[in-house]
């Protein structure tokens, strides 16, 4: 059986019929994920695969173009003095900085990713948030990170949700689209299920967790529904959907319990920077201590390490 | 069936102490510790190097809070545990005992701690007037050297003296604002972790001092080489072990702290020299005049 090239943005799904979320059965599984041993070369390596997939971010007002040519120097030069380091998959930063971080990266492969859409709320017109997001394309940026409007979600409004998603898809060109949901303001399983088959619907290349402005932020059992929900649109439609946990993950340990769950639930096509990332700003020096650790066999301090 | 034996006796679980928790060792080892007689008292937990990690974190944490309490506070905290452990003589006295140190000395023992407690808590508010300085410079500067701690200070305390020597270190340590890991006598561990309750009830915020059990042999080299460790303090002279205690500290600069045959019984063995030890100078020089 061949698979049937659908338009990217499908219709919209009864979202009232989708399988209700065994919230129990979940937790039971996110748990089992936390228990997996994995020692000395693995660990090596997955530390590594999670450095490459680090969308390194940096999303405050008090955010100035010093601070993010800054940010993206430490995109560039991880730590100098481990060999072998892959470097992250992005900086994300606001609209107004996508043209600095552009300048500051060059094309050394990192690229630049942008919130949009009147991050991270959402609350503005439909014209401001297609507005912004073709100018942070212009600007430069390769991938937009969207928030979806929660309160039209929330009140059932999926027609209203669902139409945005597509406009600023098409708004992006040729730019990667991920749809933040906001788990945190979602408030059960199933809306995440939901919210995640509607973005997936209307065209989402990545779907991701937070704004990382609410708590809670990525948690595992969140990012397990929404696992599941790109596995079951992929037997659906033959469509691959990246998946962005960000938010709460600083830990390096955390971190490879994510590459577990992700591993174990979509298999190795996705465990790659293409189809997985975190968004994160202090993980990366975490995981780099972590390497350090297991080059020099003793444990590191932050002090040592660049915090940008 | 006698009725005196109706009752089953309830043992203590002797458990560490991270972050102001008693989990076990992550580890799930333990050892047995045998009274001089050789029958089982307990089983200790032996802690693992990622127990010590996991307690560096918690002390890490821990630090920003408690080096910014004012010195009153923290005098304050210092005879509250004193209070505490006043009040628990007895148990401590009897769990000494039981570790094979006679009835006369465990006492004298306990007294010492309480009253060695006070003697630092007393320090918190005056060790600062007492060392820092304002310095003769031939500049127009106003120039003052004062004392911030150092940080994190890793401490392996003396085999011999389970109570007063534990606290002989603790003490001095946190009256300055440092946070502390504490690697208990491995021979007479039961008081460290009553202790440990004694603090856990007297406003000593989480993390603040953090005790493990375990192998001196297997836990030293983890003691002196973790980078965020801020200074290591030791007690005892096996052979070697003060050179590679310094070997491995070089790499971060800790400040080496030997406490080398010192009589913890003795008066000699609280000063306020003992809270400079873990302390750092800060000169400032402060531009005056024209």
């Amino acid at each position: 059986m061949s698979v049937i090239a659908l338009p990217i943005a499908s219709a919209l799904p009864d979202l009232k019929r989708i399988t209700p979320v065994d919230e129990v059965g979940v937790n039971e599984r996110v748990a089992r994920f936390q228990t997996r041993s994995i020692k000395k070369e693995s660990k090596i390596e997955a530390l590594k695969t999670v450095l490459s997939m680090i969308d390194l971010t940096t999303l405050e007002g008090q955010d100035t173009p010093g601070k993010v040519r800054q940010l993206c120097q430490k995109a560039i030069h991880l730590h100098d003095s481990l060999p072998d380091l892959p470097h992250v998959a992005a900086v994300c930063v606001y609209p107004t900085m996508v043209g600095i971080a552009r300048a500051a990266l060059g094309d050394r492969g990192i690229n630049v990713a942008s919130v949009a859409t009147a991050f991270p709320s959402g609350m503005s017109s439909r014209k401001i948030k297609l507005e912004e997001t073709r100018t942070a394309v212009e600007e430069g940026a390769d991938e937009i990170d969207m928030v979806i409007s929660r309160g039209a979600f929330l009140q059932g409004d999926y027609h209203f949700v669902f139409d945005e998603i597509a406009a600023v898809k098409e708004a992006c060109g040729d730019a990667h689209l991920k749809v933040i949901l906001e788990t945190g303001e979602l408030g059960t399983l199933d809306h995440v299920r939901r919210a995640s088959v509607l973005a997936m619907h209307a065209g989402a290349d990545f779907i991701k967790t937070s704004t990382g402005k609410i708590q809670p932020a990525a948690t595992m059992p969140v990012t397990f529904v929404m696992l599941k929900a790109i596995k079951d649109f992929y037997q659906e439609t033959g469509r691959m959907v990246g998946m962005k946990p960000a938010g709460g993950i600083s830990a390096a340990k955390l971190a490879v319990h994510y590459l577990v769950m992700l591993r174990e639930t979509l298999g190795n096509a996705w465990m790659t920077p293409e189809w997985f990332r975190f968004g994160a700003s202090s993980l990366a020096n975490d995981v780099l201590m972590q390497l350090q650790k297991q080059a020099t066999g003793v444990y590191q301090s932050a002090d040592y390490f660049s915090k940008d | 069936m006698a009725e005196a034996s109706a009752r089953v006796p309830v043992e203590k679980t002797y458990k560490i102490y991270i972050g102001g928790k008693f989990p076990r060792t992550e580890s799930g080892r333990y050892f047995l510790l045998q009274d001089p007689k050789g029958a089982v008292i307990a089983n200790i937990c032996r802690g693992s190097r990622k127990d010590f990690r996991n307690a560096v974190v918690a002390a890490r944490g821990a630090f920003a809070g408690w080096s910014a309490a004012t010195a009153y506070l923290r005098g304050q905290i210092l005879y509250r545990i004193a209070e505490m452990l006043e009040g628990r003589h007895d148990q401590f006295v009897a769990e000494l005992v039981l570790q094979g140190v006679s009835k006369r000395k465990a006492k004298k023992e306990v007294d010492a701690t309480v009253d060695r407690l006070i003697y630092y808590a007393g320090w918190a508010d005056k060790y600062q007037q007492v060392f820092s300085s304002v310095n003769p410079v031939n500049s127009s500067h106003f120039n003052f050297s004062v004392l911030e701690p150092t940080g994190v200070v890793s401490m392996l305390v003396p085999d011999d003296s389970g109570l007063l020597g534990l606290v002989s270190n603790i003490a001095p340590a946190i009256v300055g604002g440092n946070t502390c890991v504490v690697l208990a006598s491995e021979s007479m561990p039961l008081c460290a972790i009553s202790f440990a309750e004694v603090l856990h009830a007297s406003d000593v915020p989480a993390g603040v001092v953090n005790i493990l059990t375990g192998f001196r042999e297997e836990l030293t080299t983890q003691f002196a080489s973790h980078m965020d460790v801020n200074a290591v303090v030791f007690c005892d002279s096996e052979v070697g072990v003060a050179k590679s205690i310094h070997i491995e500290a070089a790499d971060n600069m800790k400040r080496v702290i030997s406490r080398v045959d010192t009589r913890w019984t003795d008066d000699s063995a609280q000063s306020p020299y003992f809270v400079r030890d873990t302390q750092e100078t800060k000169t400032t020089w402060h531009p005056i005049g024209g």
